[in-house]
């Protein structure tokens, strides 16, 4: 046998799927808002009788659609396999619950997009205006609902509801799909994720028609697509704030650790001020009393108010999550240990009692696991729900990197906030003074890629603030990964990292030349 | 039969449809072997590229929905061979990554790495995806080297890991064994075969045509040889089967021959499948038949289908365990549990609306423009 290091095996896998998920993340949102755009303005095309700049406006956005589209997808394929090849353990636990969403993603949105993108792109003398405009809104509506279902799957592991465990199989068996598919969760996560998507496309819309304007090319494309990708822009700016408190709220309920790291609150508070900006002291520990912040903003009572609605309610910190905070009905992460190696033990004491026959023993161990019963729903509240602790070695490992979760949701919500000024500040000043506003312009054409920077450091809030959890609560990271050598995983981590750099550094540079070309092909 | 075991049934049927599916539709990886070999100038290459350009996002496609579907029904294979097998799937992916950005940038101007390698890149999908796919299905009848231990979750020293591969080759040990390696040239010479009579079907282009009458050969005798060898050495093995009292695997020799004849029907297809891929080849070879494709198509689901009911069906363990027998998976101790087999079963029933809807698409898409103006968006 190899010897394995799972420490290292571990940090290489997430390395490699924090990697493929973040280059997954650059295509994908542009795929999502762009859809929609195209769709809109092949709307206006039919509306207005076939116009011929409509139809060359329209096909100009979609070949940076197809460009971006490629690329997108052959992320995505490693994506869906890394489950397999490098979370194998996490695929046997959970994989009766988190498959379903993936083949379901196959069957009824990949298709839908693969189809009709083939009748998008090829079919314009084919078939007839109102079947193409069809078209294009079905593939905007299938990769809308590949989103929909991976976000089921992720809102799973932030907030696994809908199963029961069972101890035969030694893995989680969905009992309700309806709380899997339409968990509050996901669906605010969809909205958040599809509406960052419409940000993002449309700041890359503007940002384009912006840089037409400045040179005095395209007099018919630039004004109508800065036009249109600012209201959508606004829409999906307003959208995003809306639905990013929504999912704030979610966390603070489902993930207050996740919280904690956001905002950096060590000790809990009643009435808990938010901190809008401040350096983090990185000499700051869970057992010193270093200041947390320096040069802090804060207002009063703001974090209570955002987090829960109510502007006096009790936020926990990480120490009332560390320690346990009896007031509050927080226990302390070593009771959960405690728990979760009691839940740990019944599973060892199941699997000796099958090999020695004893059945006596299995019956017992069994009734626990029947949550249908007084007492297997007291196992499971009290014992099952904390199982991942019984893997921990030392409470402090349930924090998740402070300061990178802390500085990126800075950096997203700051974002979002400016957005929606730059898209409102658009649409007031009007078609013809926009113009000559050559400030405006060229700050339309370097936000581009902040709307990147936005998605990115929301997906770093969400997957490095959940950490160590694969599973909340119940399956760590460390106990979900594969049985490799580091070896393999370094040469795949590389391989990838290479790959998809060239095929990224490649769409760049076709992306540019086709700007550059313009709508007239 | 209970429902639980013919849900079972019916989940490991639509694995193998999926499979079947897949590797006709791998026309497209045969197809792009011979971009050079027919297209012996750059206006041929762009008319055999535009032509397979318009199908690959299916191939694509069915390729992860299959690993959706493994998943979802299957849970215990796609972690125990995913995982294990890891340098066969990885590079087998790695192979397909490069392919979905191959169709859309190779004209483009500025494109970077320049129109050669990305004709390389598909060319290299075309070998490796398909051969390694082939080796891929084959582990479903020769096995691998792994370990189940589903207690070893409950264990909070050591490691907790469930499926082990026990070589440190992951997988790459599969590429030594003949029969793996047999089935792997079959698929690829087919998805050669398959490929040529798709573009029979598809282009009218003479000289086209002309040049691939000796490659269509070469590949329909290579093809012949290999899957002979991979039939007869399959129905001389031995497998793995589960007691039904019991649940204890044994090994049992002339499993997959036994198999043919306890399932009479899975016997017939299989014989009406590999006659129909036959009478497509011979209908190609004699007169390049534009309705060849029905045929070896067609057959080529109905024979990979079969034969992976022959791997799975009559408690046959279609994962077998090189090291330990009691690891080998079977249909009944690797899936889902019933409620999620069921609820996926509903979902199933998508499918036959998506095939028709594809079907629509693909009829309108393939019919000539009047106007005859070139597309604007081609590839
Ligand atoms: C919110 C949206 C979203 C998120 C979080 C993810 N994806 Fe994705 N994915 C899409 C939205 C999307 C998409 C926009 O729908 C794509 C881009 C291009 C396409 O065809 O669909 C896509 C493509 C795509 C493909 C290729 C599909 C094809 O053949 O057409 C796969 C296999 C995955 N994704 C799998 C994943 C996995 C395993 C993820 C988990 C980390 C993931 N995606 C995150
Ligand atoms: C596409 C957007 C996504 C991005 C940018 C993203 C980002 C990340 C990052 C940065 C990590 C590493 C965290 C760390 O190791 O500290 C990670 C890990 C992970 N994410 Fe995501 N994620 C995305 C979507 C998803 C989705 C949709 C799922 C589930 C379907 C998912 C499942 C996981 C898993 C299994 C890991 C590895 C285990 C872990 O570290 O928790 N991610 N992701
Ligand atoms: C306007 C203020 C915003 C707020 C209050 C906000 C809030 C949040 C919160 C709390 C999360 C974490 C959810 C979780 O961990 O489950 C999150 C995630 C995320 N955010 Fe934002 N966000 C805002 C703006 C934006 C903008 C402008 C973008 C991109 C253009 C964006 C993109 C994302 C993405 C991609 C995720 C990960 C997916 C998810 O968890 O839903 N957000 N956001």
């Amino acid at each position: 046998m190899i010897p394995l290091n799972i420490t290292e095996i571990v940090a290489w896998s997430r390395a490699q799927f924090a990697l493929t998920a973040m280059y997954h993340w650059l295509f994908v949102p542009l795929t999502l808002g762009l859809g929609i755009i195209c769709a809109v303005m092949e709307t206006i095309y039919v509306r207005k009788g076939f116009p011929l700049e409509w139809k060359k406006t329209v096909q100009f956005w979609m070949r940076l659609f197809g460009i971006n589209f490629a690329i997108g997808v052959a992320t995505g394929l490693i994506l869906e396999f890394e489950f397999g090849t490098n979370w194998s353990n996490y695929s046997y636990f959970v994989g009766d619950i988190f498959g379903a969403p993936l083949a379901i993603e196959g069957i009824v949105a990949f298709f839908l997009e693969a189809t009709f993108i083939a009748v998008m792109f090829f079919g314009w003398e084919k078939v007839s205006p109102r079947f193409h405009l069809a078209s294009t809104w079905l593939v905007a509506l299938g990769a809308s609902l590949s989103a929909y279902w991976i976000l089921v799957a992720n809102s799973w592991m932030q907030y696994p509801v809908g199963m029961s465990f069972n101890i035969e199989t030694a893995r989680n068996e969905m009992t309700n799909f309806a709380q899997v598919a339409l968990s509050p969760v996901a669906v605010m996560k969809f909205i958040h994720s599809v509406s960052s998507g419409l940000v993002t496309a449309s700041l890359f819309v503007c940002g384009i028609s912006a840089w037409y304007l400045l040179r005095k090319r395209e007099p018919f494309l630039a004004p109508r697509s800065l036009r249109i990708g600012a209201v959508i822009g606004l829409a999906g700016s307003l959208l995003v704030a809306w639905s990013g408190d929504g999912s704030a709220v979610q966390v603070a309920r489902i993930q207050p650790m996740k919280l904690a790291a956001m905002e950096a609150l060590y000790k809990g508070e009643t009435g808990a001020p938010l901190t809008v900006i401040s350096l983090l002291n990185p000499d700051k520990r869970l057992d010193n009393d270093e200041p947390i912040h320096y040069a802090p903003i804060q207002i009063d009572k703001m974090l209570s108010l955002l987090a829960t609605h109510r502007s006096d309610a009790f936020v926990p910190g990480i120490e009332d999550l560390i320690y346990g905070n009896a007031a509050h009905g927080i226990l302390s992460t070593r009771e959960k240990m405690e728990r979760g190696k009691e839940a740990l033990s019944q599973m060892t004491r199941y699997v000796e009692a099958r090999e020695s026959g004893d059945t006596a023993t299995m019956k017992q161990v069994q009734a626990l696991f029947e949550p249908n019963t007084e007492k297997g729903k007291d196992f499971k509240e009290n014992y099952f729900r904390y199982l991942g602790y019984g893997y921990l070695n030392s409470p402090e490992e349930i924090i998740p990197n402070i300061p990178l979760t802390y500085y990126s949701f800075r950096i997203m919500v700051g974002l979002g906030v400016y957005f929606l000024l730059l898209f409102a500040v658009v649409l007031w000043m009007g078609r013809k003074s926009i113009e000559n506003k050559k400030f405006l312009l060229h700050l339309l054409v370097w936000s581009i890629p902040l709307g990147y920077l936005a998605g990115q450091t929301g997906w770093i809030v969400c997957e490095v603030g959940r950490q160590p959890w694969a599973i909340q609560d119940l399956l760590p990271t460390n106990v979900s990964v594969s049985s490799l050598d580091t070896a393999s995983v370094q040469i795949t981590f590389f391989l990838f990292a290479l790959l998809f750099t060239l095929l990224l550094i490649a769409e760049i540079r076709i992306l540019l030349k086709q700007i550059r070309i313009g709508s007239e092909h | 039969m209970d429902t639980y075991l013919f849900l079972q049934h019916y989940w490991w049927l639509i694995i193998s449809l999926l499979a079947g599916l897949l590797v006709f539709l791998l026309f497209v990886q045969g197809g792009q072997t011979l971009i050079y070999t027919l297209g012996k100038t750059k206006a041929q290459r762009d008319i055999l590229i535009r032509s397979l350009g318009h199908k690959w996002e299916l191939t694509f496609t069915t390729l992860v929905t299959f690993g959706g579907a493994f998943f979802a029904s299957f849970p215990l294979f796609y972690s125990t061979s995913f995982g294990g097998a890891f340098y066969v799937w990885t590079i087998l992916l790695f192979f397909f990554v490069i392919q979905a950005v191959a169709y859309e940038y190779r004209s483009k101007p500025e494109n970077f790495l320049g129109a050669r390698t990305y004709e390389w890149f598909l060319i290299l999908n075309g070998f490796l995806g398909t051969l390694l796919l082939g080796v891929a299905v084959g582990t479903l009848f020769t096995g691998g080297a792994f370990t189940v231990e589903r207690g070893n979750l409950a264990l909070t020293s050591g490691n907790p890991i469930i499926s082990e591969w026990q070589t440190p080759w992951r997988g790459l040990e599969a590429l030594c064994n003949l029969q793996n390696i047999a089935l792997g040239l079959s698929v690829f010479f087919l998805a050669r075969i398959l490929g040529i009579h798709y573009f029979y079907n598809d282009l009218n282009d003479s000289e086209i045509v002309r040049n691939a009458k000796r490659p269509l050969l070469i590949s329909s005798i290579a093809f012949v040889i290999c899957f002979v060898f991979f039939l007869i050495s399959l129905f001389l093995s031995s497998g793995q089967q589960e007691d039904s009292v019991t649940g204890m695997i044994r090994s049992v020799p002339y499993l997959y021959f036994h198999n043919l004849i306890a399932l009479p029907w899975i016997s017939v297809l299989l014989a009406l499948g590999i006659a129909a891929v036959l009478w497509g080849i011979i209908a190609a070879l004699l007169q390049t038949d534009r309705k060849a494709i029905w045929f070896s198509g067609a057959g080529t689901i109905v024979t990979v289908c079969m034969l992976l009911l022959l791997a799975g069906y009559n408690g046959t363990a279609y994962y077998p365990s090189l090291c330990d027998p009691q690891s080998s998976l079977t249909i009944s101790n690797s899936s889902s549990s019933l409620f999620t087999l069921r609820t996926m079963a509903v979902v199933s029933l998508f499918i036959p609306f998506v095939i028709a809807y594809i079907w629509y698409v693909w009829r309108i898409m393939d019919k000539k423009t009047d106007s005859g103006k070139e597309e604007p968006l081609e590839y």
